[in-house]
């Protein structure tokens, strides 16, 4: 079956100097599609996130986000993209409604598009009576909700997570990851790099990065019965810190 | 635009609803301008005096008269002994005892001259010294009178001391201009280094990185509200310094906001810079502090006259943005000069913020492209 690729990444090299961040990576993620990024620290996962968010341009190689060329118009695509970071991303002292209205403004959308779009959203999150609540007021969970509420509130195509669910309580990302899946099945497509490895198992498919390589890619069921492991926490233990020698 | 207009809107946000900097921008500059005003003054006004009168003649009680008279000084006291000036002293409201001698009045008219004495209080050395100048002044401006009299034939050498643009040497006319330099660069560039850093520290930057916001737009979006705030504030301080000391713009208020409006980008573009080398809030405060606010305040002129100190701190207070900049807005409130006057200053500024501009602008595209 041939679905439609919105992210292509063609043999991404990135170096610093003479540091290798990311080695010659090749994959493409599809539309609605929940793709996990895994990673040590320093594996190279936060270097090629900027490059697909375009934040910074790939050393050699050729990666399309949202059918833009990174290397060239990077500024296009960040129009299209939605990006929460694992730090807080939302102003304390604006209240959940000036929020809204901000990063709706940052990426172009006028009042008249804003308003009703914001009601909606307060209405689904049952949020209504929070609306005019600073976000400095409000429980850690609920912020972190409302932060990825804000990130795919102007409808992008794709939309980047970065270790969005640190620090949060097992409820609370629980729940965090059913508004992932309702997300993924209104056709936008979720880029996610987390830590918690039971996390990755909701994913689609998984990427397991070590030292600037992709050292695995597939859905997690096949990755597990591929390398003999029952989770991925084992999977990524065995094949993500190899000695020197191995893939 | 829009999504720029988007962003200034959350900027005078955050500003409007945080107390405390509010009154950073509101109360302090209010505040400076009433203590630089009454309670900082480095001129005299009813200064307690108290007088030994051994002498209780006419020429005694004219001069009791004569410096009750004058607002600088009140007399508190007459002392009838040598015994009571140190008590009196102690006491610390009388700024300095006058000793008449005895026989004053027939001493001036059989040798032409007596001898009054003047202890002030050394603990002050400000208004000791201030003290001593006025009194010396009523005294001599009182024997010229005298000898005028007696002798009006006797040459007299009378040292007329005249201040040119500030005639009562009144210290507020100094002070505003003072005011006006220390609460922009507190303003442009603490603030806004701060402000910067804060979203770096909160991690909110990455996030306005990653939008369609370009950098540019960030950052002057970031700074567009102070620009207006210190405008605002200028001409507060401004109307007080009219309505409360009655000093108005001697020189064109026109060329003096644009002036200002050049020292608060250029306040701007150092706050940009501060902002670009740290990312801990902390760090710019103490950056913005100890580099411009304290060198502001000593070495601008401000309060210590630069021509006072060794050379070394001339040259040192020249690339400090303030010193010029008191000098320029000196000239256009007190001796209403025109820009004719203060073209060397301005191009001076200018070049300053251009450099400063070219600098952060640098900086920060370094910092926000390969920094990781």
């Amino acid at each position: 079956m041939e679905r439609e690729k919105v992210i292509e990444v063609k043999d991404l090299v990135k170096k610093f100097g003479t540091f290798t961040a990311n080695d010659h990576l090749t994959f493409d993620v599809y539309r609605g599609e929940i793709f996990g990024f895994l990673g040590a620290n320093g594996a190279g996962k936060t270097t090629a996130m900027r490059i697909l968010c375009g934040l910074s341009r790939p050393t050699s190689g050729k990666v399309t986000v949202a059918g833009i060329d990174a290397s060239h118009r990077p500024e296009e695509i960040k129009k299209r993209i939605g990006y929460m970071s694992q730090r807080f991303s939302l102003y304390e002292d604006l209240t959940v409604r000036e929020n809204i209205e901000l990063y709706g403004g940052i990426y172009g959308m006028n009042m008249k598009e804003i308003v009703p779009r914001r009601e909606a959203l307060l209405e689904r999150l049952s949020f209504t009576a929070y609306g005019d609540t600073l976000i400095g007021a409000l429980p850690l969970g609920l912020r972190q909700k409302l932060a990825f509420a804000v990130a795919v509130f102007h409808e992008p195509g794709i939309v980047f997570l970065d270790e969005p669910t640190s620090g949060v309580d097992p409820v609370t990302r629980r729940q965090f990851w059913e508004m992932i899946y309702e997300t993924a099945s209104r056709g936008i497509t979720v880029f996610v790099t987390t830590h918690y490895m039971d996390e990755a198992e909701y994913c689609d498919r998984i990427t397991i990065m070590s030292e600037g390589r992709i050292v695995a890619l597939d859905t997690p069921s096949a990755l597990l019965s591929q390398y003999g492991t029952s989770s991925v926490e084992e999977l990524f233990v065995k094949i993500a810190r190899p000695q020197k020698t191995s893939v | 635009m829009k999504r720029f207009m988007a962003f200034v809107r959350k900027e005078f946000l955050h500003i409007f609803r945080d107390f405390r900097t509010l009154i950073i921008l509101f109360g302090l500059p209010a505040a400076q301008i009433l203590i630089f005003g009454y309670a900082v003054r480095t001129d005299l006004q009813n200064a307690g005096i108290a007088v030994l009168d051994n002498a209780r003649d006419e020429v005694s009680k004219e001069l009791t008269q004569k410096i009750e008279a004058s607002e600088f000084f009140n007399i508190r006291r007459q002392l009838s002994s040598y015994d009571e000036i140190d008590a009196t002293f102690r006491q610390g409201k009388i700024k300095a005892i006058i000793i008449f001698p005895e026989r004053m009045a027939s001493d001036i008219a059989r040798e032409g001259k007596a001898t009054v004495g003047i202890i002030a209080d050394g603990a002050e050395p400000n208004t000791a010294s201030l003290v001593t100048g006025y009194l010396t002044g009523i005294l001599s401006d009182y024997s010229a009178t005298l000898t005028k009299d007696i002798t009006p034939a006797m040459p007299l050498i009378n040292p007329e001391v005249r201040m040119y643009f500030n005639p009562n040497l009144e210290s507020h006319f100094m002070f505003v201009p003072g005011v006006i330099t220390l609460i922009l660069i507190l303003i442009c560039a603490l603030m806004t280094s701060v402000t910067i850093v804060r979203e770096k520290e909160f991690g909110t930057m990455e996030v306005l990185l990653v939008s369609p916001l370009k950098p540019w737009q960030i950052i002057v979006g970031k700074v567009t509200p102070y620009f207006f705030l210190s405008l605002v504030n200028i001409i507060v301080i401004l109307l007080m310094a009219w309505f409360v000391f009655g000093l108005p713009v001697k020189g064109s208020v026109a060329l003096l906001i644009a002036e200002c409006m050049l020292y608060i980008l250029l306040g701007l573009s150092i706050g940009i810079m501060v902002s670009a080398s740290t990312s801990k809030m902390e760090n710019a405060i103490f950056i913005s502090f100890l580099a411009l606010m304290l060198p502001s305040i000593l070495l601008s002129g401000f309060i210590f006259p630069i021509e006072n100190m060794p050379k070394i701190y001339d040259y040192v207070s020249m690339v400090l943005p303030p010193r010029w900049f008191v000098d320029v807005i000196r000239a256009i409130m007190i001796k209403g000069a025109g820009f004719s006057y203060v073209w060397k200053e301005t191009v001076i500024l200018a070049c300053m913020t251009m450099f400063f501009m070219v600098i952060s602008s640098r900086k920060f595209k370094t910092r926000l492209g390969k920094g990781k």
